[in-house]
């Protein structure tokens, strides 16, 4: 399947998890990829691994200069960017009453306004490439709750809800932009909470797929809203949470 | 590309439009396709023209006994049954509620919303058996808001869209995938059976953000991607595509 042939995709948060399997993905599908994290030595292994069809950049998410810096090296390495995955994303698991500002305000910044961040900053570009596709990896926590999970709810409705605005705003121009919303992952954000395999599997085995979803999983969701397969879908949610979020059992 | 390598999929309405659309692509990325239709005629013209990977049998939605006799036949040329579009639909002339009578109601119900109850429960044994299915509801933009003169319409795709999660639900456990997909203005004839023009059709959706109306290949992708392995952890969801006509709506021009 090479259906992402003439796409430059820059991604990221691509060090690892998520991220790293749409890195791979994308370049086995015909795409060249532009890895950014802030996990330098993690990033560049990836970006090696993968070969010529790879680089990777430095970039903080949340900071207009590296976002305008970043953009500027791919177009000048690749030729264009016609595709850009806002992945980078942190979890923090914290009751609402015990929440400082700072730690709100760490979340948003990374999860909410580096997505502001990123769409703004490769709009042009995009527009000069003839078109383009932006995939906001929100969460099923940008369409239900997590118990302590104020902050991130709060930055995943909303980048749900900005990935509308930008839909509208940019379709004109060719750019379609949609969200996609993982439930539970298996990758270093949920492990690093301190979640375990078991823990893990107890409560994603009651999902009506019955089990965790892999990063591969996601990547391919991703490699179709990037490819011109999805061509009229713009400015919506695209869910993959093995059916967490499809109602509730009265029976077991 | 054969990313519907080893699908064997049943496809309802395919005699033209989306669901011919959907054979048509199916087939090129390497699934067998069993077409129905009650249009027997084009729908064995679609069959004969795509080759020995599709075979065509006439299937009203509404029959139980129909749907039984179609699920066994597609088992026995094809060897299994792993794929499910639940595409066939119609739509009536736009009419007020209280000018609805209760037969044309009953009509859309029948086919648009039975027909899915009725398709997704005589899949379940062969799927069951596969244990790696998927069954793709084609719903509307009209399960997701309103549409004016479109009670019946409106009732029966929210109602595919309510069912498929209870799908997922139910079936998750036999490895069956349910989702429902919903376009938005597509250009097919369903569109002209109601009085509208091509190029009145093209004129509505000129305001959406992509600012066109689809071709029916851009609804046979997406089928595509939820039919096969790449939707692995997808179920119990809405998938939309209508050039951001449910985005919002624009405060300018």
């Amino acid at each position: 399947m090479n259906n992402l042939q003439d796409k430059v995709a820059l991604i990221t948060g691509s060090a690892r998890g998520q991220g790293a399997a749409e890195a791979r993905l994308f370049a086995s599908r015909g795409a060249k990829v532009v890895i950014t994290d802030v996990l330098d030595e993690e990033g560049k292994a990836v970006a090696a691994e993968i070969g010529d069809a790879a680089h990777y950049i430095h970039l903080d998410v949340t900071d207009e200069n590296s976002w305008a810096a970043a953009v500027k090296e791919t177009v000048e390495r690749f030729g264009k960017l016609n595709v850009l995955v806002n992945n980078a994303g942190i979890v923090q698991i914290k009751p609402l009453v015990e929440s400082s500002v700072a730690d709100y305000m760490k979340v948003i910044e990374i999860n909410q306004l580096g997505v502001f961040l990123g769409m703004r900053t490769v709009a042009g570009p995009m527009k000069d490439a003839g078109g383009g596709s932006i995939i906001n990896i929100s969460s099923i926590d940008g369409l239900i709750g997590m118990s302590g999970g104020t902050a991130y709810c709060a930055s995943k409705f909303a980048v749900r809800g900005m990935t509308k605005v930008a839909a509208m705003e940019l379709g004109p121009d060719n750019i379609r932009v949609n969200s996609i919303h993982p439930g539970g992952i298996h990758t270093p954000m949920i492990t690093q909470t301190g979640m375990d395999d078991s823990a893990m599997n107890d409560i994603f085995g009651k999902v009506p797929l019955g089990r965790v979803g892999q990063p591969e999983e996601m990547a391919t969701l991703a490699a179709y809203l990037a490819s011109d397969d999805s061509s009229y879908s713009t400015g919506s949610e695209f869910i993959a949470d093995g059916g967490l979020t499809a109602g509730f059992s009265l029976e077991g | 590309m054969g990313a519907l390598d080893g699908k064997v999929a049943l496809i309802t309405g395919a005699a033209r439009g989306q669901g011919a659309a959907e054979a048509r692509l199916f087939v090129e990325r390497g699934a067998k396709v069993m077409l129905t239709d009650v249009l027997d005629e084009e729908g064995k013209a679609v069959a004969a023209e795509i080759g020995d990977s599709a075979a065509y049998m006439h299937l009203d939605v509404t029959s139980e006994q129909g749907w039984k006799d179609v699920v066994a036949a597609t088992v026995e040329k094809f060897g299994k049954l792993n794929v499910l579009i639940n595409n066939a639909g119609i739509i009536t002339a736009p009419k007020e509620v209280h000018e609805t009578s209760l037969e044309d109601y009953r009509k859309v119900i029948d086919i648009n919303q039975i027909g899915v109850f009725l398709g997704m429960r005589e899949v379940v044994e062969p799927m069951k058996k596969d244990g790696n299915s998927s069954i793709v509801n084609i719903a509307s933009i009209d399960g997701l808001i309103g549409m004016y003169g479109a009670s019946a319409y409106c009732a029966s795709k929210f109602a595919v869209r309510g069912m498929t999660k209870v799908a997922a639900l139910e079936l998750g456990k036999y490895g069956i995938r349910v989702n429902s997909l919903h376009p938005g203005g597509v250009q097919t004839k369903i569109l002209g059976d109601i009085g509208i023009s091509e190029e009145q059709a093209d004129g509505a959706f000129k305001s959406t953000p992509l600012g066109r109306i689809a071709k029916s290949e851009e609804m046979a992708t997406l089928a595509a991607y939820l039919a096969s392995d790449d939707a692995s952890y997808s179920t119990g969801s809405e998938f939309v595509a209508d050039g951001g006509l449910t985005a919002g709506f624009a405060l300018e021009g």
